[in-house]
């Protein structure tokens, strides 16, 4: 049986992605400067994909217990994430279900993300070795 | 322009060694909000059974982003950043990322197809230390748009 894992809720604000690009060193203009943005056809600054992956990375740690759990990850972007430069700025909601436990203490897991209802991230797929 | 396809199967010579510092990691862990132990306290990643802090999964991209100009930024091949997004990102570990490491990135192009007038390339980092010690193989999907 397929387990449905507890859905983890991130709040993502402008402030996040301006910390995030000194972080990775991902200066993308689209990531901070809603005029370059929208000259670009988006409806404003939008968040680093490597940014709601890192959340999703967050929600695998949750679920395994376990900061360094990680043994594989990767997802499809599949559309952009909307930052409004508000207080409140954006959710980012990741799910995830566990598709297989092996012998030898690997877990699969199936990963999506949402923002506003719609697929940010898609075909995520993790493996993650609980302690 | 289509990307050359002549580029598929290339690699490129390792990158300039990467010093993995406990600060960097503790600042990357901050900007994606994770306050687990293992990222911040080096106590607490020993007690895990690591030298000191770890990094979180998504860590490599600070040099893996770095080590892809090697590729997108040759003018051969053809790519306007202008028009690319980012498609797929996929990591694959053999052990975390420590403080500590000093890692260095050989770059291939893993596969370059047109599709609906898009181009996608498909780049592998393999990531090592310095010794030659497998830590993680990085693989990123880009898509560069076809001009409207």
């Amino acid at each position: 049986m397929a387990e449905q894992l507890p859905p983890q809720t991130f709040r993502v604000t402008r402030a996040d992605l301006i910390r995030y690009a000194g972080a990775s060193g991902d200066f993308n203009t689209i990531h901070w400067s809603e005029r370059i943005a929208r000259d670009v056809g988006l409806p404003g600054v939008i968040a680093h994909g490597m940014f709601t992956m890192a959340l999703g990375g967050r929600a695998l740690a949750v679920w395994a217990g376990a900061a360094d759990a990680v043994v594989e990850y990767g997802v499809r972007f599949t559309r952009p994430v909307p930052v409004p430069d508000t207080d409140e700025g954006t959710e980012v909601v990741v799910t995830g279900v566990v598709k297989e436990v092996t012998e030898d203490g690997l877990t699969r897991i199936d990963l999506t993300a949402t923002c506003n209802g719609e697929k940010v991230l898609s075909l995520g797929k993790a493996v993650i070795r609980k302690r | 322009m289509p990307l050359d396809p002549s580029f598929i199967g290339r690699s490129w010579p390792a990158t300039p060694p990467y010093q993995v510092g406990r600060e960097k990691i503790r600042e990357f862990a901050t900007a994606i909000g994770a306050t687990d132990a293992e990222y911040h306290d080096p106590a607490a990643a020993r007690a895990a059974g690591h030298p000191d802090v770890v990094a979180p999964p998504t860590f490599p991209v600070v040099l893996t982003m770095a080590a892809s100009r090697q590729i997108i930024s040759d003018p051969e091949l053809g790519m306007d950043y202008s028009r690319v997004v980012h498609g797929d990102q996929r990591f694959a570990y053999t052990r975390p990322v420590v403080a500590g490491d000093s890692l260095v990135c050989v770059n291939t192009v893993e596969e370059i197809t047109t599709r609906g007038g898009h181009d996608f390339i498909t780049t592998r980092a393999e990531v090592t230390t310095e010794a030659g010690e497998p830590v993680v193989t990085v693989w990123s999907k880009l898509v560069q748009r076809g001009e409207a």
